[in-house]
């Protein structure tokens, strides 16, 4: 089983100054399953991600990608980001780039592509997303929603091993966050492998193959989404859960 | 005329209109309160109109009516001296023409390259780091007088072989050394005003340090950086007038080499006129390009 997942962590710890944010992390991710990360805003989500994409350094532990451990100070960091994707919270466009320049910037400056093989990947994946028309807009010109689907459209023109989803929706206006949800749906019955960490408790449920509680800097609790909000072990896990429901959000 | 009076009355109609279909008809209110502006408008223009008599007059009799002035006319406002010196110094001005140009460029490259050294990580770059740092710290702090001094007076006199002694190359020298180390600071404070998401959704793109830099974060901060880049450059077009220390017949020169003969300052009234005259549509350009990029990020652009 470790060999054949894409993404394991083990015992990883993270600090910044005096906080503990990871703790003792575990975490095995198969081939083309969804793992969503739920938890208390500040229990270490969004660490962990940036963690996996070695964004961060951790301080103790290991992360391995493939079976191949990432977090040996040898390893090549820019190669093992080349096969992770990352959508951020706030999109993170380029804004003195158009879309399409957005999407084949790192296809041509990092993978090597030519601009018209680039370009005619970009605009199909803009195609399958509903953003045909968009390919030459600058990204303040588009709505919150599309700004989100073209970072996907990003983080997928890379062919990523891997794509980490970090709150995605969290800065969507409500009636946007359908069509970004929507989005990583097709890219599950596609078989992306994929790890979101996510306040949308409904999807999370919907759509996810695994789901992990985190709380204090550990994985509390995780399990299939019918285990851990169907019946949940952990005394923290209920209390959070009841909370979310008392808040109308599951 | 007839024309554009037909045609802002049929603005005005249509303004009343509305959209075609929308019988719109403005309220008696509404008409009221326009009368108001319209009122307020042209008291204002009055009070504006009457104020700027009021200061002339005033500036016009306070420096006519100083005991100095006939002589000071005579010796700084000679319509004669004025007229010989002109073309002159126009004939100098061409000289500070080209060396800004020339400083101009070498000036954007050598800041560029000395914040660029200046973000560079790694240890093999820190002997690189100090020594950008170390040189910004010693150009912005010397005066350009002195550096010009130094290089224009003292390079000469150790008397190197191959080096050049003209007083133009070394004032634009001179002058390049210090406005990098300016610019260098613009470029640096835009490198760094670039929120660090960005770099990270580059790195998480897989691109490396350089092209993260390169094709993410340096063509924001220049762009961010255009006006105090020309503010920079205006100040550098009216210092390339002090190249005349080193005797260079520039446009300071020129009008020095008429005063020192004539006794008359006209020239360098004539001079200073000329420069303000040559730095004007720069800093008009300058106003143009902040105001651009103002209205773009109220617009809600993240540039």
């Amino acid at each position: 089983m470790s060999d054949a997942s894409v993404l394991r962590m083990e015992s990883v710890r993270k600090t910044f100054g005096e906080s503990v944010v990871l703790r003792d992390v575990d975490l095995e991710v198969a081939p083309h399953t969804v793992t969503a990360l739920i938890g208390a805003s500040g229990s270490g989500k969004s660490t962990l991600l940036r963690c996996a994409n070695l964004l961060e350094e951790i301080d103790d532990g290991a992360i391995w990608l493939d079976g191949e451990e990432i977090t040996d100070p040898r390893a090549d960091q820019d190669a093992v980001r080349r096969r992770i994707g990352v959508v951020f919270q706030a999109y993170n466009l380029f804004p003195h780039m158009t879309v399409l320049d957005n999407i084949t910037l790192a296809p041509r400056r990092v993978h090597g592509a030519s601009r018209a093989e680039a370009e005619e990947r970009a605009r199909g994946l803009l195609e399958r997303l509903g953003l045909a028309g968009k390919a030459d807009a600058y990204p303040d010109r588009l709505s919150g929603g599309q700004q989100q689907r073209v970072a996907i459209v990003r983080a997928l023109a890379v062919r990523p091993r891997l794509l980490l989803l970090d709150e995605i929706t969290a800065a969507l206006d409500p009636e946007l966050v359908g069509e970004v949800l929507e989005v990583v749906r097709g890219l599950k019955d596609e078989g992306m492998t994929m790890v979101l960490a996510t306040h949308e408790m409904g999807f999370a449920r919907d759509v996810a193959d695994q789901v992990c509680f985190l709380d204090g800097g550990v994985v509390l609790e995780h399990g299939t989404a019918e285990q851990v909000f169907g019946d949940p072990q952990q005394e923290r896990t209920r209390r959070f859960l009841r909370r979310i429901v008392e808040a109308g959000r599951l | 005329m007839t024309v554009t009076k037909g045609e802002s009355a049929r603005e005005g109609a249509d303004d009343k209109d509305g959209m075609p279909g929308d019988d719109y008809v403005p309220s008696a209110r509404r008409l009221a309160r326009e009368r108001h502006k319209r009122a307020r408008t042209r008291r204002a223009t009055a009070v504006a109109a009457l104020s700027t008599l009021v200061t002339a007059a005033v500036l016009y009799l306070v420096v006519v009516d100083a005991p100095g002035w006939p002589r000071t006319k005579e010796t700084f406002f000679s319509a004669q001296y004025a007229r010989e010196a002109l073309p002159k110094v126009l004939e100098g001005l061409w000289l500070n023409v080209r060396l800004l140009l020339i400083c101009g460029v070498a000036v954007l490259v050598l800041g560029m390259l000395i914040a660029i050294a200046r973000t560079l990580r790694g240890p093999v770059f820190f002997p690189l780091r100090v020594l950008a740092a170390a040189y910004t710290d010693f150009f912005r702090g010397l005066p350009l007088i002195i550096n010009l001094m130094i290089v224009v007076l003292g390079v000469p006199a150790l008397r190197l072989q191959g080096v050049t002694v003209d007083p133009v190359l070394l004032g634009g020298t001179a002058l390049t050394l210090t406005y990098s180390a300016y610019v260098a600071e613009v470029f640096r404070a835009g490198i760094e005003s670039i929120h660090p998401s960005q770099r990270a959704a580059a790195r998480s793109l897989g691109l490396t340090n350089r092209q993260a830099l390169r094709y993410v974060v340096l063509p924001q901060a220049v762009r961010r950086q255009v006006p105090p880049l020309l503010n920079d450059l205006v100040s550098l077009q009216k210092d390339t007038g002090l190249v005349s220390i080193g005797g260079a017949v520039d446009a300071v020169r020129a009008a020095d080499i008429i005063v020192g003969r004539s006794l008359n300052y006209t020239p360098y009234i004539v001079a200073g006129l000329v420069f303000v005259a040559l730095t004007i549509p720069m800093t008009r350009f300058t106003d143009w390009v902040t105001a651009r990029l103002d209205r773009r990020r109220e617009q809600g652009g993240s540039l």
